[in-house]
């Protein structure tokens, strides 16, 4: 019960965070992206922004012996820099970079009136599902249902 | 650069970060939005609550900074809608196969000085400049 309270409210503040750093709107990401146009140089500072709280707090955070309302910290195993990690974020940055939509400010946004997050969301999970197609027929037989 | 916000870039930021902070001091998850998506968009995953519950606080934490402050912005509604479906199936085809996005990769995994994260940070930050100098420039913008 504790942990659904926590993923609630730390939901939130992601969103408040994206929200008052105007992350939220897809013209204010391309302006930042769009280097040689009317630079906004903001979303970097949003980035460092959350990474310096990261920096400060990840490490103290993961030297406890356990997270205070579950049983053990779930943390990426994998350290590999691997062709399927840089093909994925370039593809990532492809489709970042055309919309300037991220799936955090998609979501955060999508009561804010207008269809695209919507449509982008949409998008986003028919592309996770055709990587899963793609992953499962290079790697394993598809999973029986 | 008229556009530029920096108290309101770095005071959001750093709320991004101490929601990740918290996630993870709490609940001992990373907070990685396409990971989160992934994860309550899969069938029988014993996890699905937490994951669909995080995903709806971030869809009030939105509408409430919207109630709270009004519109600062007018969202943008006349992107070509081919365009959109191409570039969110990109993001999920992408976020997938490089097991992260902004928020897993970029917030939370530099946080952690994963090597990894590091490399899909920069990767994709340099493709999304080069695209969208590609779609701004070369092809002469959107809409």
């Amino acid at each position: 019960m504790k942990q659904q309270i926590v993923a609630l409210l730390t939901g939130a503040l992601f969103g408040v965070g994206l929200s008052v750093s105007q992350m939220v709107d897809p013209e204010k990401v391309l302006a930042f992206l769009d280097i040689t146009g009317n630079w906004d140089p903001s979303l970097a500072l949003v980035m460092g922004g959350a990474v310096a709280v990261t920096l400060l707090t990840f490490r103290r955070v993961l030297c406890l012996s356990r997270p205070l309302f579950a049983s053990r910290f779930q943390i990426p195993g994998n350290e590999a820099i691997d062709l399927p990690l840089l093909a994925g974020a370039a593809i990532f940055g492809i489709g970042w970079g055309i919309s300037g939509y991220c799936p955090g400010p998609a979501i955060a946004s999508i009561t804010f009136g207008s269809y695209e997050p919507a449509i982008f969301i949409i998008a986003f999970i028919v592309g996770n599902f055709l990587a899963i197609l793609w992953q499962g027929s290079k790697v394993e037989p598809m999973a029986e249902h | 650069m008229e556009n530029f916000t920096p108290y309101s870039a770095v005071i959001g930021g750093a709320l991004i970060g101490t929601a990740a902070t918290l996630l993870l001091w709490l609940n001992g998850q990373i907070a990685g939005v396409s990971g989160i998506v992934q994860g309550a968009i899969k069938m029988h995953s014993p996890d699905r609550l937490w994951r669909i519950l995080f995903l709806a606080g971030l869809v009030c934490g939105g509408s409430l900074w919207l109630q709270i402050m009004g519109p600062s912005f007018t969202p943008r509604d006349n992107f070509p809608l081919l365009l959109l479906l191409i570039a969110g199936t990109l993001v999920g085809f992408g976020s997938r196969i490089g097991n992260g996005c902004t928020s897993g990769h970029g917030v939370c995994g530099l946080g952690r000085t994963s090597g990894r994260s590091a490399a899909a940070t920069v990767t994709f930050f340099s493709v999304a400049l080069a695209t969208t100098f590609i779609v701004q420039h070369v092809l002469g913008g959107i809409s």
